[in-house]
């Protein structure tokens, strides 16, 4: 018999400190599969968030640092500049990417930085416990907006994958997600495509992941894929918003 | 013949494998919990597995090797 499925060897035997049913692991799960596929497990260096995904460092097997709170890319681009031959990637929440590090996001990617975001979109902050996130729902009950958002006093929910194509240094800017096989195998060939611009050169390549919190959304993990598909999808609709590397462009 | 083995106490129950197998075959085990406290997945009808993988694709702890 042989292998179909095992664990990646990028990915340490560390277990995941994650809530039951978070799909935070199947991302990391994918990220190590690309860095085993592509053979860069030694040749890459995270920087891990602050969120849940602070903790990362600890489960990817390749070099990685810990950035403040929000100023992954700040501190990518500095790693990257000085290792320009090492592949460099981040791995942020929607708390840490488009609240406190919008500035840091938005110009890591019209610098055209040689590196590749990967953004967790789950509508909430998770590690502080459930509060509103700039990607919340219009309507979303969370800690801070226990009546839902409203739009008169929070305003709309940002699209980070629109926001960031519209910039002239992005290589590749594509939402997915992990609520199904098939989604989650599309999940994979994006980031794997986000890895291979970056070891092409291309520019800043950004790969916008629908996620769950069952935790703090208050849902089952199965109640979770669903309320993501039914609320989550049509304000962020999957596909891809720019690829610089396709055919005509 | 496809086999899948589950790292037991890795398992933190949130049971989306159960809903994705395609042969409904892998099911929560009530009678007993693992080191974490939940009641871990088994499969008992090993011979029914097509080791599509569909399971461990789904897994967000990495619990599941699958062969075939």
């Amino acid at each position: 018999m042989s292998i179909v499925f095992e664990k990646p060897h990028a990915l340490s035997d560390v277990g995941f400190h994650y809530c039951p049913g978070c799909t935070h692991g199947i991302v990391h799960r994918l990220v190590a599969e690309v860095l085993d596929e592509l053979k860069l497990e030694g040749e890459t260096v995270g920087v891990a968030s602050v969120g849940c995904s602070v903790f990362s460092y600890n489960y990817f097997e390749c070099d990685m640092v810990q950035a403040a709170h929000g100023r992954a890319p700040a501190v990518a681009t500095g790693v990257k500049r000085a290792n320009p031959d090492k592949v460099v990637f981040t791995y942020q929440g929607d708390g840490d990417l488009l609240a406190i590090g919008t500035a840091e996001t938005i110009h890591a990617a019209t610098r055209g930085e040689n590196i590749t975001v990967v953004f967790i979109n789950n509508c909430i902050y998770g590690m502080t416990g459930g509060q509103m996130a700039p990607t919340s729902l219009v309507g979303q009950v969370t800690q801070t907006t226990p009546y839902g958002r409203k739009i008169e006093t929070q305003g709309w929910p940002i699209n980070g994958c629109e926001l960031v194509s519209q910039l002239e240094g992005t290589a590749l800017a594509q939402r997915v997600a992990v609520n199904n096989v098939k989604n989650i195998r599309e999940a994979k060939a994006a980031i794997k495509k986000a890895f291979t611009y970056q070891t092409e050169k291309k520019g800043f390549t950004f790969v916008e992941v629908l996620s769950t919190c069952p935790t703090n959304w208050g849902l089952s993990p199965q109640e979770s894929m669903k309320w993501m598909e039914e609320n989550m999808m049509p304000q962020y609709p999957l596909g891809v918003y720019k690829d610089k590397g396709a055919k005509g462009e | 013949m496809a086999k899948v083995t589950f790292n037991e106490n890795a398992c933190k129950g949130c049971y989306l494998c159960v809903d994705v197998c395609p042969k409904k075959i892998i099911k929560k085990a009530t009678d007993r919990l693992n080191v974490k406290g939940f009641n871990p997945v088994e499969v008992t009808e090993q011979d029914q597995c097509i080791g599509c993988a569909f399971c461990a694709t789904m897994c967000p702890d990495v619990v599941i090797t699958v062969e075939k």
